[in-house]
């Protein structure tokens, strides 16, 4: 299992070649890759702020779990934080496991976690000025999928 | 001991880590003392969802600090 943290880009097809390579065992890969939106002229910039040493602690804590419920073989995933132009990739997720099914649902649980739970803080820069974006409604239903005793 | 503000905490007030030597003794007098010297951060400080972090830990409700240790004040986290 891999978490890591960049202040610059990244090259998501070159990651997923790496977290391929050598699996003779995994049957299955899912990834997601999340890109910064322009929101039609809106959003110039994002902003994300992370908080060193703990940020990857928790995202770390998020991947065991999901190992273990999913029963993942490996997982990946690579966040930006610092200043990141629209169209750039922001965030990576990666899960390997010996089916589809598995893979599939890890990833999702993931990115629903990183939405909400992840140690980021992210401010939109645009015309109209800065402000602080927070999860949303439909984030916090996301999430909460995961919580109650159905699914795996 | 080390006060981190992050996200809009961090532009309420003005500021993103102090340094306060001695620390009060615990995570209330630590409040206390923040919002006496400026009311818009307490408030902010006690607002939904935010978390405490003392030494990279999440902690609710109260909690002994000591000198050396870093506390980090988390407004709703948002990832992705």
């Amino acid at each position: 299992m891999s978490v890591r943290l960049t202040t610059g880009p990244f090259e998501p097809g070159a990651d997923l070649t790496r977290f391929c390579a050598g699996r003779t065992e995994s049957g299955a890969v899912a990834s997601f890759v999340g890109l910064a939106r322009a929101e039609a002229g809106a959003a110039t910039a994002l902003e994300l702020e992370a908080y060193p040493g703990f940020t990857e602690v928790e995202i770390g804590r998020m991947v065991a779990r999901a190992t273990e419920r999913f029963g993942l073989h490996d997982a990946l995933v690579i966040h930006r934080h610092g200043a990141i132009a629209p169209g750039e990739p922001i965030v990576m997720v990666a899960t390997a496991a010996a089916h589809r099914r598995e893979a599939f649902e890890a990833c999702d649980y993931l990115m629903d976690y990183l939405k909400s739970r992840a140690p980021f803080w992210k401010k939109e820069h645009g015309p109209a000025g800065a402000r602080w974006i927070e999860p949303t409604a439909r984030d916090l239903d996301d999430v909460a999928r995961w919580d109650g005793g159905s699914g795996p | 001991m080390r006060v981190l503000l992050f996200g809009r905490l961090a532009d309420i007030a003005g500021w993103r880590e102090r340094t306060l030597d001695p620390p009060p003794a615990t995570l209330a007098a630590l409040r206390a003392r923040l919002a006496d010297a400026d009311a818009a951060l307490g408030e902010a400080l006690s607002g939904k969802g935010v978390q405490v972090a003392v030494d990279k830990e999440i902690v609710r409700g109260e909690a002994q600090l000591r000198r050396g240790c870093e506390v980090a004040f988390l407004p709703p986290m948002s990832g992705g």
